[in-house]
């Protein structure tokens, strides 16, 4: 189990105990949100790890292939077709494999986990998602020694996704990360959200999360994830390399050319509610900020 | 008819404080309130320089100078909105917090030809009235086709503050350039003459 040691979020154990208590009163999930301050010592709790609303998660996306507005992936995405559904693992690899959506919810059990999703828009949700580490499902199979990153490759299926009849990204949307970051544990393969199916406008059926990144790098719908020798170039580095990098960690002190990353606004809070203070690593500094040593996060922005 | 036009297009224009009133007393402003405010106004603000705009093409193809006599009030209420759009930014979004404002304006283009396109509308708001028009005289036409450097920093603002140019930026960059290639045409037969 995952420890989040300085990290903001409410540590996943209190939130089940939360939870079963709650469930124990007779409660149903809507009012979990609302019931944080009780239930948990003081530091831990405060206005920026309340839970987003399951409405706020499900209506307000980035989700280009369904359309560049925030409202068009819950609107565009209701019809999409996510059975059947196969993803492969290939590439730098002894032996490839295909697995389908069946198999992956057999061999792997998913379980809750709470984290923040800071979007490099300047805002940033608490979403408990269902999920497990990737690096479940990357062991099963064997990577060669030339094998040095990850890239992940979203479905590509402009019939039933408005968004790739036009060149708004160059399609399909492409992700990657290091090695050593696919295989952290806080790395999550996504196929739910607050205890049900994953919504097809959040990544259906299933999408990868990277909680110490922007949310851009956390790939919807993948169909396939390769190991490759070099470092891939996803999708929003060829559209504007200048402003993304590859690794795009949430980092205050870089700021992105148009938005200032020193601050976020929390979503589903009031018109006067204030900007809250960006986090190094979203939060997560304790658990990934090894991974960086040595490195200039400046540069390689 | 024709006299009460001008107090019709005065109250169609109040139009986007209808549409935000309605949104604020039903709580209808969505996840990202402050957001959805200056953006509000921003898109706003860029439809009224368009119109404003639109106002002298009318009159050439339509041969009527009925246009001509919104063009200052649509003009007004391109510089209302543009400030409402700067005030909420600097106000409901930074708090008047003015450090992280000035390093904005500093850092971010987008930030900098926004801001520079509301300070190019104060001495056009100034000089609107009648009085101002006699005063200034060849002057005045001058100082307003500044109007046409406003509409260009404002649809550059627009686009550079998008993470794509697809489509609302482009649509605006479009009738913009339709708009202004109307000006070419129009001087361009003029000095024939």
């Amino acid at each position: 189990m995952i420890k989040f040691k300085n990290s903001e979020i409410t540590p996943e154990n209190i939130y089940k105990k939360r939870r079963s208590f709650i469930k124990s009163i007779g409660l149903g999930a809507s009012t979990l949100a609302m019931s944080t301050i009780p239930f948990v010592n003081k530091s831990l709790a405060s206005e920026r790890d309340k839970l987003t609303s399951y409405k706020d998660i499900t209506t307000y996306n980035n989700y280009y292939e369904f359309g560049t507005s925030k409202s068009d992936p819950y609107r565009n995405s209701q019809i999409f077709k996510t059975t059947p559904w196969d993803i492969t693992i290939e590439g730098e690899v002894e032996k490839p494999i295909k697995l389908s959506m069946e198999e992956i919810s057999e061999m792997f059990i998913s379980e809750e986990r709470i984290y923040r999703l800071r979007c490099v828009e300047g805002w940033s949700m608490v979403i408990p998602w269902m999920g497990f580490s990737l690096s479940n499902l990357l062991s099963k199979v064997n990577p060669t020694n030339k094998a040095k990153f990850v890239e992940f490759e979203s479905v590509y299926d402009p019939a039933q996704m408005k968004g790739q009849r036009y060149p708004v990204l160059n399609w399909p949307y492409n992700e990657g990360l290091r090695i050593d970051e696919a295989m952290h544990p806080l790395t999550t393969v996504v196929t739910g959200l607050y205890g049900k199916k994953l919504p097809n406008q959040n990544g259906a059926p299933l999408r990868i999360f990277i909680p110490w990144k922007y949310g851009f790098k956390s790939a919807k719908a993948i169909v396939k994830i390769k190991f490759v020798e070099n470092m891939p170039t996803s999708s929003w580095m060829w559209a504007s390399p200048r402003e993304y990098g590859f690794y795009s960690n949430v980092n205050p002190n870089v700021d992105h050319p148009r938005w200032s990353q020193s601050t976020e606004r929390i979503i589903g809070e009031g018109v006067w509610a204030p900007r809250v203070k960006t986090l190094m690593f979203n939060g997560y500094g304790d658990e990934v900020a090894s991974l960086y040593s040595g490195m200039d996060l400046k540069k390689n922005f | 008819m024709r006299r009460y036009s001008k107090t019709l297009v005065f109250f169609l224009s109040l139009w986007p404080i209808y549409v935000i009133s309605y949104q604020i007393i039903f709580n209808q402003l969505g996840p990202e309130p402050v957001d959805r405010i200056i953006n509000h106004f921003g898109e706003w603000t860029l439809i009224f320089i368009l119109l404003t705009l639109s106002m002298t093409p009318l009159k050439k193809i339509t041969k009527s100078l009925e246009w001509i006599k919104f063009r200052r009030m649509l003009g007004l209420f391109t510089f209302f909105y543009a400030s409402i759009h700067m005030l909420s930014y600097v106000g409901l979004d930074y708090r008047f917090d003015f450090e992280p404002l000035i390093n904005d304006v500093f850092k971010k283009k987008f930030v900098f030809i926004g801001f520079s396109a509301w300070l190019l509308l104060i001495p056009l708001a100034v000089t609107s009235s009648e009085r101002m028009v006699r005063l200034l005289k060849q002057n005045w036409k001058k100082i307003h086709r500044l109007i046409y450097i406003i509409g260009i920093f404002g649809v550059l603002h627009y686009i550079w503050l998008s993470k794509t140019i697809f489509f609302k930026p482009l649509i605006f960059l479009i009738i913009l350039v339709i708009l202004l290639l109307f000006r070419i045409k129009i001087t361009r037969s003029a000095s024939k003459i």
